[in-house]
C-alpha cells in the first residue's frame, strides 16, 4: 500500500495565500472526493501537489510513502506515481497524441526497455474504446482543437495509459454531459482497486453517482473543514453548503479568489 | 552613389566559361550584360539586416570538377539516406558544380516531361529556357545579387511538365556540397504548363563541415493556368558560406503553388520566397521553418503578391533561435488594386531558446483594394511554461519536453514533405540543431 500525505499545506499564488493549512491522507485502494463551493482552494490543492509553476508552497508537507514530493521536479513527481487530470490541459501543436503518450510511457522506463510499438498501439486502442474515443484522436495534435469533452476524455486516457499510484482529477466533470460523464467514470472505475488511489475534486455530487467515494472532504477558506463518508456528498447535494457554514460559524467560505 | 565592385571573375572569364559550356548565344549574351550590371548595381536591402559588409563577391574558384556518379548506390551515406534508391523514379543529383546523375521514368519521358541540368536544357530546349529563364519571376537587373547570379550560374536543373500532364511521383533533386572550395550559383527553373501538376523536392546538403565559398541560388517556378506545383526544400549548407537563396513563383489562373521550406543552413543566409498570384482564383501556401544557432545571422522574407481576383495567400513562418543567433522574419502580404475578394493571411512565430538570441517577426500587410480579407498573427517568445508543466506532469523530463514542443512547432513543414527520407532528414537536422 502507498500513502499520499498532505500536512499543514499553505500555498500562495502571486503573493496571496489560498491554502491555509490543508491536512489530508489518501491511501491506494481508496477514492476520496474533495468538494466545496467555488473559490475555496480545491484546484489550488491539486495544482500545488503536482507542482504548477505559479503556485508557491509556503509551509507544510506533501509526502508519498514518506518521500518529500515538494522537493521533486514536476516530472519526478509523475515518476514517483502522481498524476493530475487537469481542468485546462495545454494544447501542443505538432505533437500527436500518440507520440506524446509513447514519450510519457517510455519516460518511466529504462533505456532499452521502451514499450514496443505493437503493444503500445494495442493498449491505446483498447483504452480508447473504453472511453468511446474516435480512433483518429490518436493522430491528432495533443489537445489542439479538442472540444471540452474530448479534452477530459483525453486526460482519462492518459491516466489509463500511465497507470499512476495516485490520480487527482481536477473538476473532470465540468462541462460534461451525462453520457460523457458516464464514459469518464467508466474509465476511472476501471482503474479502481489495489495499487490505485484517487482524489476527485468536484463542485457537484453527480459524478459521485458513478464513482462512489470512500471518503468525502469539504473545503472552505483554504482548509478541509469537514470529512465524512459517501453520505456527506449526498447531504451536500440535497441541502447545499449552508448548513456546513452554519455548523462551523463560517460566513464567507471563499479565500477571496477563484481557485 | 554607385560603387564599382571589382568582381572575382572578369567578363572575359565568364565568356570562356559560356563557350566551354557551349551555351547558346542568348544565354552567353545575357551573362555578359549581367556581369556588367553586377559591377554597378547595389545590393538588395533586406528589411532590418545590414548586409553591406557581407561577402557576396569573393570566392576561391568558380567551378570545381567532380566525377559523375554511375548510380545512386555510389551516393555518400548521408545523401543515400534521402533517397529511396530502389523506387525513386525521377531524380537529378549534382555534386558541387557537376551534374552527376539524372534519371527520369520512361513514362514521363514519353509524356514529354523534361528533367535535366540547366546547361543541357539551355542547349537542347533553347526556346523553353530562353522564354522563362530570368524573364518573369526573377529579373537579372533587380540588384547586384540577381545580376551576379546570372553572370556566374554554374549549375542547376530544368524541370518541364507539358500541358495536362500529372507527375504523380515526386521529382527529387540533390545538390551535394563536398568541397570547401566550391561555390553554388545554382539556377532551378520549373515550368508547369496548363493543367499540369508536379511535386518537386530539393535538398541542399553539405557533406563537409566548412565552406569558403558563396551560395547564390535562384529558383523560378512558372505555373500556368490550372497547374499545381508543390515545392519542398531542405537546405543544410555548412558554416562559412554566405548564402543568398531566392525562390519565386508565378501562378496563373486557378493555379496552386505550395512551398514547404526547411531552412537549416549553418551559415549566414538571406532568404527570399516570393509568389505572384497573377491569375484569378490562384492560391499559395508558403510555409517556412528555420533554426538559427551559433552566431548565425539570417533574414527571411516571405511575400505573396495578389494580382488576380479571388486569390488566396497563406504565409507561415516558424523559427527557433538559440545561442547568439539572430534572424529577422518578414512576412508580407500585398494585395494590388483590382485583386478583389482576395485573402492574405500570415502567421510568424519565433521561439527563443536562449537569452542572447535575437528574433524579430515583422508582419506586413499592404493593401490597395477595398473588397478583401486579410489577417496576421506574430509572436516572439520562450517555450510556454504551462505547456512544459503539462508535459512534465506526465513524467517527461524538461529537456525532452522542450524537444517535443520545438519539434511540434516546426512540424508544419516536416509534415508537408512528400519524400519519407527527406522528412526524416529534416526531423533529424532539427533535433541536431536545437539540441
Amino acid at each position: 500500500m502507498s500513502t499520499l500525505e498532505i500536512k499543514g499545506l499553505h500555498v500562495e499564488i502571486e503573493g496571496k495565500e489560498i491554502l491555509k493549512g490543508v491536512d489530508l491522507t489518501l491511501n491506494t485502494n481508496e477514492i476520496h472526493a474533495v468538494m466545496g463551493p467555488n473559490g475555496t482552494g480545491k484546484s489550488t490543492l491539486a495544482s500545488a501537489i503536482m507542482g504548477h509553476p505559479k503556485y508557491e508552497v509556503t509551509a507544510g508537507t506533501v509526502t508519498l510513502d514518506g518521500e518529500d514530493v515538494l522537493e521533486m521536479e514536476v516530472d519526478e513527481r509523475a515518476q514517483a506515481g502522481l498524476f493530475l487530470a487537469m481542468q485546462y490541459p495545454s494544447e501542443i501543436s505538432g505533437v500527436t497524441n500518440a507520440d506524446f503518450l509513447r514519450s510519457a510511457i517510455n519516460a518511466k522506463r529504462e533505456e532499452g526497455e521502451e514499450i514496443s510499438l505493437m503493444k503500445f498501439i494495442r493498449e491505446l486502442d483498447s483504452k480508447m474504446e473504453v472511453l468511446e474515443m474516435d480512433p483518429d484522436m490518436a493522430q491528432r495534435y495533443l489537445n489542439e482543437g479538442f472540444s471540452g469533452g474530448e479534452k477530459k476524455r483525453n486526460e482519462i486516457l492518459q491516466l489509463m495509459m500511465l497507470k499512476p499510484k495516485f490520480a487527482i482529477l481536477d473538476e473532470i466533470d465540468s462541462g460534461l454531459d451525462i453520457d460523457a460523464l458516464k464514459v469518464v467514470s467508466k474509465g476511472v472505475n476501471e482503474m479502481r482497486g489495489e495499487g490505485f488511489g484517487c482524489l476527485i475534486i468536484t463542485h457537484y455530487q453527480r459524478l459521485l453517482n458513478y464513482i462512489t467515494p470512500d471518503k468525502v472532504h469539504v473545503m472552505m477558506q483554504g482548509r478541509v473543514v469537514k470529512s465524512g463518508g459517501p453520505e456527506l456528498a449526498q447531504k451536500l447535494e440535497a441541502e447545499g453548503y449552508d448548513w456546513v457554514k452554519e455548523e462551523l460559524g463560517i460566513e464567507d467560505e471563499t479565500v477571496g479568489q477563484e481557485a | 552613389m554607385t560603387v564599382e565592385t571589382k568582381l572575382a571573375l572578369t567578363g572575359e572569364d565568364v565568356r570562356s566559361y559560356s563557350e566551354a559550356n557551349m551555351e547558346p548565344a542568348w544565354l552567353s549574351d545575357k551573362r555578359q550584360k549581367a556581369h556588367a550590371l553586377a559591377e554597378t548595381l547595389a545590393l538588395p536591402k533586406p528589411d532590418k539586416t545590414k548586409i553591406q559588409n557581407w561577402n557576396f563577391t569573393e570566392f576561391p574558384v568558380h567551378t570545381v570538377k567532380d566525377e559523375p556518379l554511375t548510380g545512386l548506390a555510389e551516393l555518400p551515406q548521408e545523401a543515400r539516406a534521402l533517397v529511396d534508391i530502389e523506387n525513386q523514379q525521377n531524380i537529378y543529383v549534382q555534386r558541387n558544380n557537376t551534374p552527376a546523375y539524372t534519371k527520369i521514368s520512361e513514362e514521363l519521358k514519353e509524356q514529354g516531361v523534361i528533367i535535366t541540368d540547366i546547361f543541357t536544357a539551355a542547349r537542347e530546349y533553347p526556346e523553353l529556357v530562353e522564354k522563362h529563364f530570368m524573364t518573369e519571376a526573377v529579373k537579372v537587373d533587380e540588384h547586384k545579387l540577381t545580376a551576379l547570379h546570372a553572370a556566374l550560374m554554374n549549375g542547376g536543373v530544368f524541370v518541364y511538365v507539358p500541358k495536362g500532364v500529372e507527375v504523380k511521383e515526386p521529382v527529387q533533386v540533390l545538390f551535394l556540397h563536398d568541397s570547401e572550395e566550391a561555390s553554388l550559383f545554382n539556377h532551378v527553373l520549373v515550368v508547369a504548363e496548363d493543367n499540369s501538376s508536379l511535386t518537386y523536392v530539393e535538398n541542399y546538403l553539405s557533406l563537409v563541415p566548412g565552406s569558403k565559398g558563396l551560395a547564390n541560388i535562384i529558383s523560378e517556378v512558372i505555373a500556368k493556368d490550372g497547374a499545381r506545383v508543390d515545392y519542398g526544400a531542405v537546405d543544410v549548407l555548412s558554416e562559412g558560406f554566405t548564402s543568398y537563396i531566392n525562390r519565386r513563383g508565378i501562378a496563373g489562373r486557378d493555379t496552386v503553388i505550395e512551398w514547404s521550406l526547411g531552412m537549416m543552413n549553418d551559415c549566414d543566409s538571406i532568404y527570399e520566397n516570393v509568389t505572384h498570384l497573377v491569375g484569378n482564383g490562384s492560391r499559395s501556401e508558403a510555409k517556412s521553418v528555420l533554426v538559427g544557432r551559433g552566431r548565425q545571422k539570417q533574414n527571411i522574407t516571405t511575400k505573396i503578391i495578389h494580382w488576380g481576383m479571388d486569390s488566396e495567400g497563406h504565409i507561415l513562418q516558424h523559427g527557433v533561435m538559440k545561442d547568439e543567433a539572430s534572424t529577422i522574419f518578414n512576412g508580407i502580404g500585398k494585395i494590388e488594386h483590382g485583386a478583389t475578394r482576395s485573402n492574405a493571411e500570415q502567421e510568424s512565430r519565433v521561439l527563443m531558446l536562449s537569452e542572447k538570441a535575437r528574433g524579430d517577426a515583422n508582419p506586413i500587410l499592404l493593401i490597395d483594394e477595398d473588397d478583401v480579407t486579410a489577417g496576421h498573427a506574430a509572436s516572439v517568445g520562450r517555450v510556454d511554461e504551462l505547456q512544459l508543466y503539462y508535459l512534465m506532469s506526465r513524467g517527461i523530463a524538461k529537456a525532452e519536453a522542450e524537444r517535443l514542443i520545438v519539434r511540434g512547432f516546426l512540424a508544419p513543414v516536416v509534415t508537408q514533405l512528400p519524400i519519407e527520407g527527406v522528412k526524416k532528414q529534416l526531423t533529424e537536422v532539427i533535433e541536431r540543431k536545437v539540441r
